[in-house]
């Protein structure tokens, strides 16, 4: 599903590179976490996947494309193949939770009546029922994280890439954003989760690909957040 | 392709921008009124122009009695034979479309037509009015210098007057005031492209968690850009209806009183109005279209 190939990323008047030789490979539903301390290269490692940013040398394929012979004009169709949660949410204040939801699915042209079928099910699948008349200001930090889930997951992407989504939650909140993560992933979404959080990596025991100075220096199946520590 | 849903946006953002935009729509409304009076201005030359330029006439006075030029001193008054050979020498250039010969008599009688009423006339005899030919060019203007210069060589001719040389000078004022209006009408054409651009630049910079979510999802371009595209150019198209308003003022209230300083025949038509109108929407369009487009490739990159 992602595979990378010698891939090294180097911004430009920065003498070290944010990703150094790095290759591996992440199969169809597969849940992996991404860990190392910040600056290790997690968030570039996702912004390439998205093909936000171009890589320095080697080879990316998402989905089976190959991103470098992607043109610009195709890469929103590679991105919704792939849904995104970040640390901040990232939703509109102005709109509800079942109109943030429906935002992502009308600015990528679908029917209205396509909308309304599909994002009361993904409603239902975050656990926010009879809240989608809410604002996000009436939400509290874990709801806003699972609407913005359901509007990553809600055009039913192949992947789900998660940057810190526990990042600004308490931890007993985020064991219910990590089950829905799971949900998702069981669904056959292939889940990529960007973390700082031991003991939600701890607990999951899924695959673990550590990253440090832009190297990867562990990739283990069934891991645990602080082994090479 | 969700029109409901870019209108809807398209709105927030016009709303949300409303005293950029108030200020985009007065400055395209006055630009391209401006620019659409400039416009009536030269057609209106033109008109005039392609009237005179019709009748455009080389008047050859023949020595009379009284002439005081030098060549008639030598020569006296002209003669029945000089007559003929002139008249035979011009309808024989092949410049020269049309030749009437005015005597004396029809002469005085013209003169005392055209200034009926006036002093002059009674200062006047008819002996001092010389008969004259009065010549129709082929061509515009630029034949008048030859026939003249050949003309004013002839036995008993006393002076060649080119009657389009009075005209120039009321052309060079209406030139002057057109450019004048077209120069002013291009500045502020100026003035709006930048205010386009800015306020592009600041909707895209209030939108911008709208358009990066957009991106995120993978929305196309096309769909990131339109709502912003569509509101340059609404912007665009209201200032355009107010300028079209200001054009048919200006048309009915002070062209058509300037009218009556024109000859018979050189009005501005309705066509001539709609034509210029149309124009200005084009142009309205246009740059504001055009302007938006090119700062969005700046501000909204994927």
């Amino acid at each position: 599903m992602i595979h990378f190939d010698n891939v090294t990323k180097t911004y430009p008047n920065q003498g070290r590179p944010a990703l150094e030789n790095v290759s591996l490979d992440v199969e169809k539903a597969e849940f992996v976490f991404l860990v190392g301390p910040s600056g290790s290269g997690k968030s570039t490692f996702l912004r390439l996947v998205l093909k936000e940013e171009r890589p320095t040398e080697g080879r990316i394929h998402v989905a089976g494309k190959d991103l470098a012979r992607l043109t610009n004009w195709k890469v929103p169709h590679l991105r919704r193949r792939i849904g995104c949660v970040f640390q901040d949410f990232r939703l509109l204040p102005n709109k509800n939770v079942y109109q943030n939801i429906a935002f992502a699915l009308e600015v990528i042209g679908k029917p209205r009546r396509f909308i309304r079928k599909v994002v009361p099910e993904v409603i239902d699948l975050v656990g926010l029922e009879g809240k989608r008349d809410r604002m996000p200001d009436e939400l509290s930090g874990g709801e806003q994280q699972r609407v913005a889930m359901a509007r990553a997951f809600v055009n039913r992407p192949m992947i789900l890439l998660a940057d810190e989504p526990t990042g600004n939650i308490d931890p007993a909140t985020s064991i219910g954003i990590m089950k829905v993560l799971d949900r998702i992933n069981r669904t056959g979404t292939t889940v990529v989760m960007a973390t700082h959080d031991a003991a939600i990596v701890d607990s999951m025991r899924k695959r673990v690909i550590e990253l440090e100075y832009g190297k990867v220096v562990r990739d283990q199946s069934r891991g645990v957040y602080g082994q090479a520590y | 392709m969700r029109a409901q849903f870019v209108l809807s946006e398209v709105w927030i953002g016009l709303r949300r921008n409303l005293t950029m935009t108030m200020a985009l729509i007065v400055v395209v409304a006055i630009s391209l009124s401006l620019l659409g009076t400039g416009l009536l201005f030269v057609k209106q030359v033109d008109n005039t122009r392609s009237y005179w330029q019709s009748r455009v006439q080389l008047s050859v006075y023949l020595c009379s009695s009284q002439s005081l030029e030098n060549q008639c001193a030598k020569t006296g008054q002209v003669t029945p034979a000089e007559i003929a050979n002139i008249r035979s020498e011009l309808n024989s250039n092949k410049d020269v479309s049309d030749v009437t010969y005015l005597d004396q008599k029809q002469a005085w009688a013209q003169f005392q037509k055209e200034f009926a009423g006036s002093s002059t006339l009674h200062d006047v005899t008819a002996d001092q009015i010389p008969a004259s030919f009065e010549i129709k060019l082929k061509n515009t203007e630029a034949d008048a210098g030859l026939v003249a210069n050949l003309a004013s060589g002839y036995q008993g001719v006393a002076e060649v007057v080119d009657d389009s040389s009075i005209l120039n000078n009321f052309y060079k004022l209406l030139d002057g005031a057109r450019n004048a209006v077209v120069i002013i009408a291009l500045f502020l054409l100026v003035a709006a492209i930048l205010l386009v651009a800015n306020t592009i630049r600041l909707s895209a910079f209030n939108r911008r968690r709208e358009t990066s979510i957009m991106r995120l999802v993978g929305a196309s371009n096309f769909y990131v850009q339109l709502p912003f595209l569509a509101e340059g150019m609404i912007a665009g198209l209201v200032g355009w209806l107010i300028a079209s308003g200001l054009l048919i003022l200006v048309k009915s209230l002070w062209l058509n009183g300037l009218q009556s300083y024109f000859p018979y025949g050189v009005t501005l038509t309705t066509t001539d109005l709609v034509e210029v109108i149309i124009i200005a929407m084009i142009t309205g369009v246009l740059i504001c279209g055009s302007t938006s487009f090119l700062t969005l490739r700046r501000y909204l990159r994927v």
